[in-house]
């Protein structure tokens, strides 16, 4: 049984060490035919340098204007297995923790529905079947609800929130990532299945400084663990790491405020000048903890390039008592991001990020308009230029 | 009959509780881990305070995977982990393994079956990528090629632990950047080079003026009468070719065989340890297209990291070091020419100049 397509320049990316995507393709191409012509079409953009996907065009099921990615070949006599050939976003489960249950039936509806692809995971988070046609969207949507998983967000609306491992295996996590990243998917099942907003936005949850879900240069908003008090320290443990490697060099004059020095052979660290940045309690888990009294900070804004460029995300609450406010259904956090919504519905334009916007009218308007009061963990010194605008309440 | 089936149509389920997947180990020390170490590059433990030890092996994948791959890794799972696996943010795959026994074997198995067992530590981690030629319409160049070929070049610092620090490296195939592309140790980036064509029929039909105007950063796009109908022009002398418009006006194709590729950026990094986070700096501004292998991105890769792991102490992150040394020095030692296109001119632009008499000479 011969190929249907000599793929004569993929088949140079069977060869050598790594993975081989191409290998996957074909391997799906056994189970599901119509992936051959996906081969014939990336081998084709491969001999002209170019795509051959066209641009536009919907794809969808019932009821939700997100959760499909609509994709057309350019060539659908050429290559008729790809004629449509959408993506299906899947909600993944928090941390991205799986049974192998769970995973072969999805296999299995990826074969059966779609092309015999998936993506573990999208950039943002969902777990992806590729090569699905709309004629079988509905059947693969119902096979996907009855294991108990719905659609991810697309176009202009709340994405798949994501978080990382947090607490389930990481000893770093100053809150509960999982548990919250699953609470505010279920409560904005709305604004993820119905895009209303003028753009994306996204919710990404890092159980500490080290931001494994890289959620403050890529979510609007990002939660970042922290704490209030004090680090603590196992003085055996910091001795048995100074016969390990040089602690001082390593540790104490990587610390960005210099917060810690040596008494004598025991560490003592300046609390009050700790910037919760995680190196020492990297270089030294078992020496160090991070302290009881846990929280997060959340950074506003960050986005990739486009429109008006890539944005970090900056501070809008140094400490937000995470763990108290869980107790309560996250009451206080959903009082603030319905501010946030309102405030961008009512000045954003089209395609205009929450840190654009920002950007755009000043973080006073928008502190303002969400009520926050400014504080000096917001910005990296106060202004240096004399251009104030005072109002005129301030008699 | 089709009334019954109507009501039985599920909707709006909402996320899936993760609780169910979670194995024993974890559920019992749930919050409760107390340090992890580093066995080696493909193996860590995680502690519990009562003492729990949870064993993670973790593999790469190149994300685009086949049903097949997925029952690979269950058929592993239910062998050595009861069933429970997870994936990471960069696409691997980790396996959750309660018994201590099972680690070594664990890996054969994965080896045997021709899976790379790695990525943990200082190492080169897997590049998180977007779709590419593969599945997108916006894209400038491969992406899954471009990875597979840079990771083939790159896998002895998957495997062994030799880098002053973690390096991350990642790739999109356009300006919109899937992923977090923008703050990686390596970034490699998809990058037109021509305006935007335009179809003024297909435009007419297909397009919303008003919204394909706002989509450009660099106010490029203007109202224009074409054939005494509504239409657009593009000024060419201030397009920045970053494709926005294409992607919300499918008739200003951008996409050019002979000109389309990709830039080398450099520095960035998520993490707030140590240093703050900050964006990759550019470092190549174009490099052709060059498929299947990709020599020329491949090779500018290979000569950052081996600089950076000649000249870079433990523990330094890529901008780090870069840092320390300087850009000047950067340069000279990568052999990579400092161009115009080096010097911002965008919107924070400004604020990228060197105000001092800093210079090392």
């Amino acid at each position: 049984m011969g190929k249907k397509h000599q793929t004569p320049l993929l088949d140079e990316l069977k060869k050598g060490k790594w993975i081989s995507f191409v290998k996957e393709i074909e391997r799906a191409a056994e189970k599901s035919e119509r992936t051959e012509d996906l081969l014939g079409q990336v081998e084709e953009s491969y001999r002209d340098k170019v795509n051959h996907w066209k641009h536009g065009g919907m794809a969808g099921v019932k009821g939700y204007g997100a959760g499909m990615v609509g994709r057309f070949s350019e060539f659908p006599e050429k290559y008729p297995g790809i004629k449509e050939c959408h993506s299906m976003r899947i909600i993944p489960s928090a941390g991205f923790f799986y049974n192998s249950d769970f995973l072969r039936k999805l296999a299995d509806i990826s074969e059966k529905h779609a092309g015999g692809l998936l993506n573990f995971h999208g950039a943002t988070g969902n777990i992806q079947i590729l090569g699905m046609s709309q004629a079988e969207a509905e059947d693969a949507f119902q096979a996907i609800a009855e294991l108990g998983f719905d659609l991810g967000g697309s176009g202009s609306d709340l994405r798949t929130p994501s978080c990382c491992a947090g607490q389930a295996r990481c000893e770093f996590a100053n809150y509960d990532t999982m548990k919250i990243c699953y609470n505010l998917t279920e409560e904005y099942q709305d604004e993820l299945h119905r895009p209303a907003f003028n753009y994306k936005f996204k919710l990404k949850f890092s159980g500490c400084a080290n931001d494994c879900v890289a959620s403050a240069a890529r979510s609007d908003l990002a939660f970042i663990g922290t704490w209030k008090d004090k680090i603590k320290i196992n003085q055996d443990e910091v001795k048995n790491y100074t016969k390990k490697f040089n602690v001082q060099k390593y540790v104490l004059d990587k610390c960005p405020t210099k917060c810690m020095w040596f008494e004598g052979e025991n560490l003592v660290i300046d609390d009050e000048n700790c910037v919760k940045c995680m190196h020492c309690i990297n270089e030294m888990p078992k020496a160090l903890r991070a302290g009881d009294e846990k929280g997060a900070s959340i950074l506003i804004g960050a986005k990739a390039p486009l429109v008006t460029g890539p944005r970090m995300g900056m501070m809008l609450v140094p400490f937000y008592d995470i763990n108290e406010d869980a107790k309560n259904d996250y009451e206080w956090l959903k009082g603030l991001i319905s501010n946030m919504w309102e405030f961008w519905d009512e000045y954003g334009v089209s395609r205009e990020r929450i840190g654009e916007l920002i950007g755009r009218v000043g973080l006073n308007t928008f502190l303002e308009g969400v009520g926050l009061e400014p504080v000096p963990e917001m910005v990296e010194h106060p202004r240096s230029n004399p251009f104030i605008k005072f109002t005129e309440d301030e008699d | 009959m089709a009334e019954e089936v109507k009501k039985k149509r599920l909707t709006d389920i909402g996320p899936h509780d993760y609780n169910e997947y979670l194995s024993p180990t974890i559920k019992k020390n749930y919050g409760k881990w107390a340090y992890h170490e580093i066995i080696d590059t493909g193996t860590m433990v995680h502690v519990a305070e009562n003492g729990d030890k949870l064993y993670t092996v973790r593999m790469g994948s190149p994300r685009l995977v086949s049903g097949s791959f997925v029952r690979d890794i269950c058929d592993i799972a239910d062998k050595y982990c009861g069933g429970h696996l997870r994936f990471t943010t960069r696409n691997n795959v980790e396996f959750l393994i309660e018994d201590e026994k099972n680690v070594e074997p664990l890996k054969k198995d994965l080896e045997k079956m021709g899976y790379n067992v790695g990525g943990i530590g200082n190492i080169v981690a897997n590049i998180v990528h977007t779709q590419g030629w593969v599945h997108c319409h916006t894209s400038a160049s491969d992406a899954s090629g471009v990875v597979k070929s840079v990771m083939d070049e790159l896998y002895e610092y998957f495997v062994e632990d030799k880098l002053p620090s973690k390096t991350r490296i990642a790739f999109a195939c356009c300006l919109n950047m899937c992923g977090s592309v923008s703050s990686s140790d390596i970034a490699i980036v998809g990058t037109h080079r021509k305006p935007p064509r335009i179809d003024a029929e297909r435009l007419r039909n297909l397009c919303e003026i008003p919204s394909t105007i706002a989509a450009c950063p660099t106010n490029s796009i203007r109202p224009d009468t074409v054939d005494g109908k509504p239409g657009v022009k593009v000024n060419e002398e201030t397009c920045v070719f970053c494709g926005s418009c294409y992607t919300v006006c499918p008739a200003m194709p951008i996409a050019n065989a002979e000109n389309d590729g990709l830039s080398i950026w450099v520095g960035g990094k998520v993490s707030n340890a140590r240093t703050k986070p900050t964006f990759s700096k550019l470092a190549i501004p174009f490099i052709p297209n060059e498929p299947p292998r990709w020599p020329g991105v491949v090779n500018a890769v290979k000569t950052i990291l081996n600089a950076y792991k000649d000249g870079a102490e433990p523990g330094e992150r890529v901008g780090e070091w870069i840092e320390r040394i300087g850009w000047p020095r950067f340069f000279k030692i990568t052999g990579f020419p400092f161009t115009k296109y080096h010097i911002d001119d965008f919107r924070l632009a400004e604020t990228t100049m060197n105000y001092s008499s800093h210079t090392r000479l």
